[in-house]
């Protein structure tokens, strides 16, 4: 449909302001990666079952496939890009993901890094069945999650540690 | 996997919704959440040739919670009214509940009035609305009209809401003095649609007016039972034996179940849904009895 809609999208994103014009009926999804060229963020089912594009929007961990651009024009967005401090020391989820191997292929992990960063700013100190239920909504196919629950648990270990306090 | 075109309107207020809404009608379809509204078009189930994006109407994004009830609008997002402690107090369900609805992720974006609007049958609000016997008002070009729960859900993703209308508001009454409630169900994994669930409402039989001891007054509601939320009531069920043990409700549970027809599909045979119905009935019923001033050590509080 060489008419469809466009709408104008502002968004800013780890911090930096991005200005597009998309069809209306552009995933969020897509507009990060085809739009705005943040490949980081990474499309699974796209129906929002497996969790693996999960971004924070104001803060707060949502499905990017399961709303459209047009929707969050003018709100802030985090994605995983976003997540390393500004020098690239790797956000505390980050490096506990590394040290327990909580990853193999690595297609997930954008959304469990996403999603398990926003959830240790509220409960900084979870048990493992709470870090096991905090991954529930997200899916990987190659650790069968144990070295995931164990990443969960480190990061909040290395987030309470001294002088190396969350990302606020 | 991608929506078809449609054409896109994002009103400012609630009255240029229901403008839009009336001028595009049957064509129109609402998006408020869209954590299942995003999947349909997605998989193109549906392709409305109007979308009428209600996320700019903060007016709508409430809750509040009074003597009578919780009124949630339209925009309060699933994890709000989870949060709100105001409705937690008044009516306990409501968290109970909320807590079984999909993923933290989805509820952070989902609303509460859109999940109803969707009528799923395995949807865990529909049967909280559907046993406190609560409203939805329908507002419109021409008007606004209160529905009750009774009324709203028709079929399976189908509710009553009609072409032109929008779902500003639903009204969830308060838990009467002394009463126990729960929300038990069997999925998958935690998060996923419900196999099968139950809301529980009891009253201590005082309230109810009935004379037997430890006897309460029972409402019950079923997802993933049939094309909509079903109700049963006991209007007088007593515990045999110990109120907190589920195996003492067995028979209430037996009662209450009786008239449920639940279809076989993948995930279960309608002869496992009949079981779980049954024994998540009578634990729910203890689960609720405990917390109702029926229940041990909770009389002062009533």
């Amino acid at each position: 449909m060489s008419t469809e809609q466009q709408v104008a999208v502002r968004l800013v994103v780890n911090g930096a302001e991005y200005a597009v014009e998309v069809p209306v009926r552009r995933l969020l999804s897509d507009a990060l990666r085809h739009d705005l060229g943040l490949t980081g963020t990474h499309v699974g089912c796209e129906h929002g079952v497996c969790g693996a594009c999960t971004v924070l929007l104001d803060g707060t961990p949502v499905r990017s496939c399961l709303l459209l651009a047009a929707s969050v024009d003018g709100q802030a967005l985090t994605t995983v890009e976003g997540l390393a401090r500004p020098g690239g020391e790797p956000h505390p989820v980050q490096r506990a993901f590394k040290e327990c191997h909580g990853l193999q292929c690595g297609f997930c992990t954008p959304g469990f890094l996403t999603t398990v960063a926003a959830y240790l700013e509220e409960h900084p100190d979870p048990s493992e069945e709470e870090a096991r239920d905090a991954v529930a909504g997200n899916l990987c196919r190659c650790t069968g999650y144990q070295n995931i629950v164990a990443s969960v648990l480190r990061a909040a270990q290395i987030t309470r540690e001294p002088g190396r306090g969350g990302r606020a | 996997m991608k929506p078809s075109p449609f054409a896109y309107h994002r009103p400012g207020t609630v009255d240029e919704a229901l403008a839009v809404l009336a001028e595009v009608g049957g064509d129109g379809k609402v998006l408020a959440g869209g954590q299942s509204l995003l999947p349909i078009l997605s998989m193109r189930l549906a392709a409305p040739a109007h979308l009428v994006d209600v996320n700019r109407l903060a007016e709508l994004a409430y809750v509040r919670a009074g003597p009578g009830g919780v009124r949630v609008g339209a925009l309060a997002r699933h994890a709000a009214v989870e949060r709100d402690e105001g409705a937690a107090r008044v009516q306990p369900l409501l968290r109970q509940a909320l807590r079984l609805v999909a993923h933290p992720t989805i509820r952070n974006r989902g609303t509460t009035v859109g999940s109803l609007a969707h009528a799923d049958p395995s949807g865990e609000m529909t049967a909280v609305l559907a046993v406190l016997g609560g409203h939805v008002t329908l507002a419109s070009a021409a008007g606004r009209r209160r529905v009750g729960a009774a009324d709203f859900f028709l079929g399976p993703l189908e509710s009553a809401v009609g072409p032109g209308e929008l779902a500003v508001e639903a009204f969830f009454p308060a838990a009467a003095a002394g009463a126990g409630t729960a929300f038990l169900e069997v999925a998958r994994r935690h998060g996923d649609y419900a196999v099968c669930g139950v809301a529980a409402v009891v009253e201590p039989a005082d309230a109810a007016g009935d004379g037997s001891a430890g006897a309460v007054r029972a409402r019950l509601g079923y997802v993933s039972t049939g094309p909509t939320p079903s109700v049963r009531e006991l209007p007088g069920a007593a515990p045999v034996g110990p109120g907190a043990d589920a195996a003492s409700w067995a028979d209430a549970a037996a009662q209450a179940t009786a008239g449920l027809d639940p279809e076989g599909d993948i995930h279960a045979t309608a002869a496992y849904r009949r079981h779980l119905a049954r024994v998540l009935t009578a634990r729910a019923l203890a689960a609720a009895w405990s917390a109702s001033a029926a229940g041990p050590g909770r009389r002062d509080a009533a």
